[in-house]
């Protein structure tokens, strides 16, 4: 049995917009081991929620999804009819969002909707089903839970609601969670607590976690590994403790100076920002996906510099430092130039 | 869940009140009806005791005061022109008019939720312009006319239908059609909404992300909330059938609140008008309670409010 309980190669979604076609996903390959949290981060519209919705087969109708290959536990789900992808969804994968106040039926109970799910799946159905609820609501640290069953999602607050969703999602007991923004809409403390439980729960169900993001606070929290997303493209991938140690590519190290750690950071400056905004990936795409992003001190002797072993068959995909874990993709020869990396021997040639 | 009910039924009563007084005040307005019940040629010695016999004479809000108690302990006067107690009269063709009302309003919803359904199912699509166009030609044939089309293909051509008289419930298929086809645009363009407004909300992906069956995220979790304000419009658009009733109870010749009240204009017959705008009210303002209580059945939160 495959300890991938999720490997996707390859994926493509292509939007067709006005103008022409959006290529919003662009030829991205993941993957999330058994009781792993792959973090996938990246700004607004870089893609990343859209990966989460066509590997659930949930995009939007006029999306077009193209992926080489798409393995849930080593068995390809790629020809799934609709019919037997439902029967996946909630119950071998699960997905929580990012709007906890509106993901949930408003004119349904909470025991309504948990025990639908059950009686899809499992046929399990009536008390019995109520009382998995109940111990689920309790897992997930929902006091007093028989009383919160018998609610409705307007009678509870954002992160109950979404202790609820995270519940719901459970309750099949799923190999893989996609966890779109969880914490996005929740405040601060909130948020603490729903990504503890979360990490918790994935150790306890040894289930994938694949947990998708934009603040890199989350990332060092409950990351394993990180996947770095811009333009559709992945453009850095390894272990957590690699990416921040080491950021290579200076996508990375912009992120990274975006983040205020107490003590580490220079009050008298201003937190570091990255300029511009993401390039519209409406057409083809020929220019470099940094345009106008690049900081003046990005390149140069200031930046630490790695060595890089090219990757065989995947064009500008590099290993860093002879790790085993650790790659970075650039996009164009002009963003592998800027970043000023020392390039190894190409141990194919 | 009862509290609701009890603000509810307040306004209910409060709406029925003003009706009354509305209803009431205008018709005294709108001529002597002294004089239209002497008759032509009467002397103005006879106006006077008319005046005087029927009440006419005292002031006004004494007069409402009256017409209200009585009304309440259902007495609503004796019919200038029939002779009748107006009670009578009303009760004798209610029945047609109610049956006739929500006939109409039960084809209107047949027709316009599963277009409407459809509609926002396939947006933009062949079946989309179909549902519309069967809608915008709803909205523009004055009933009247629809109603004449019908009596002439399925009355005088195929013979299928009787086309007047309200002797069997085959007698109210061309009616309750004509009267509910106008109804249809607006509760299947609402449907047509509600339910792509539905359909795109994040309580809909979550119900397929959990692997329901997809007749389960439509009907189950997609219709009972895209239904909410149909429920609403369906008694408002009622009330205009029952208005609208006055056309097609005359065009098929059906004995309900509409031609008696087409006649009792001609007749000046006061008390009966009153009386007949005041049960269709009532039965607006019935029908208008039980939406609202249905709706909060269906949304939990309209039932904290």
């Amino acid at each position: 049995m495959s300890d991938q309980v999720l490997n996707v190669e390859k994926l493509y979604v292509d939007i067709p917009v006005s103008e022409g076609i959006l290529h919003a996903v662009d030829g991205i390959s993941l993957h999330v081991n058994r009781g792993e949290t792959l973090c996938i981060v990246g700004e607004s519209g870089c893609g990343k929620s859209l990966t989460s919705l066509a590997i659930m087969d949930l995009l939007p109708k006029k999306a077009v999804r193209k992926v080489n290959s798409l393995e849930l536990c080593g068995e390809s789900i790629l020809e799934c009819t609709e019919q037997e992808m439902s029967d996946i969804r909630g119950n071998r994968m699960g997905m929580i969002f990012q709007e906890p106040m509106t993901s949930l039926n408003p004119s349904f109970t909470v025991e309504n909707q948990m025990v639908e799910t059950l009686s899809r799946h499992r046929g399990v159905t009536g008390q019995e089903a109520s009382n998995l609820a109940v111990q689920m609501l309790e897992r997930v640290g929902i006091e007093p839970a028989t009383q919160r069953l018998r609610q409705y999602p307007h009678q509870l607050s954002g992160g109950l609601r979404q202790r609820v969703m995270i519940a719901m999602t459970l309750l099949c007991n799923p190999e893989l969670i996609i966890a779109d923004e969880p914490t996005t809409a929740l405040d601060v403390t909130i948020q603490a607590q729903i990504l503890r439980l979360l990490r918790e729960l994935q150790s306890d169900f040894k289930m994938g976690l694949m947990l998708i993001t934009h603040d890199m606070g989350v990332v060092a929290s409950v990351a394993d590994r990180v996947a770095v997303m811009y333009a559709g493209q992945v453009v850095e991938e390894g272990p957590v403790l690699e990416i921040f140690d080491n950021p290579t590519h200076p996508y990375t190290r912009g992120l990274m100076r975006c983040i205020p750690i107490p003590g580490k950071i220079d009050r008298t400056k201003p937190l570091g920002t990255i300029p511009g905004m993401v390039p519209s990936l409406v057409g083809e795409f020929s220019r470099c996906r940094f345009d106008g992003r690049w900081e003046s001190g990005a390149s140069g002797s200031s930046v630490k510099t790695t060595s890089l072993a090219p990757l065989q068959g995947k064009n500008r995909s590099f290993s860093v430092d002879e790790s085993p874990k650790h790659f970075v993709h650039f996009c164009c020869d002009d963003c592998l130039h800027k970043s000023g990396h020392q390039i190894g021997e190409d141990l194919a040639q | 869940m009862l509290i609701y009910a009890i603000k509810r039924l307040g306004v209910a009563f409060l709406v029925a009140l003003a009706v009354s007084l509305v209803t009431f005040t205008l018709l005294r307005l709108s001529g002597d009806p002294a004089a239209a019940m002497a008759g032509e040629g009467a002397t103005q010695e006879d106006i006077e005791y008319v005046r005087t016999h029927y009440g006419f004479d005292q002031p006004i809000p004494v007069q409402y005061y009256n017409w209200l108690t009585n009304a309440v302990r259902g007495d609503l006067g004796i019919s200038i022109y029939l002779k009748t107690p107006v009670a009578d009269v009303i009760f004798s063709r209610a029945p047609t008019t109610m049956t006739l009302g929500l006939c109409a309003l039960t084809f209107a919803l047949i027709l316009a939720i599963p277009l409407g359904v459809l509609a926002a199912m396939y947006p933009n699509t062949m079946l989309d312009r179909v549902a519309l166009t069967t809608a915008v030609i709803g909205q523009a044939l004055p009933s009247f006319f629809f109603g004449l089309i019908l009596i002439i293909i399925f009355g005088v051509w195929l013979r299928w239908l009787p086309i007047s008289g309200h002797a069997s419930w085959l007698n109210f298929i061309m009616p309750s059609i004509a009267l509910g086809y106008y109804a249809t645009p607006a509760i299947m363009r609402l449907t047509r909404a509600g339910m792509m407004d539905v359909l795109s909300s994040d309580y809909i992906r979550t119900a397929r992300a959990k692997g329901l069956r997809p007749r389960t995220v439509l009907f189950k979790h997609a219709l009972r909330n895209a239904v909410i304000p149909v429920v609403s419009l369906s008694a408002v658009q009622l009330g205009f059938m029952l208005g609208g009733s006055i056309v097609i109870e005359t065009i098929f010749s059906l004995n309900g609140l509409g031609s008696l009240a087409w006649q009792s204009i001609q007749r000046s017959d006061f008390e009966i008008m009153q009386g007949i705008v005041l049960s269709i009210a009532s039965f607006y303002i019935i029908l208008t309670f039980l939406a609202d209580m249905l709706n909060a059945f269906l949304d939990p939160r309209i039932r904290v409010h």
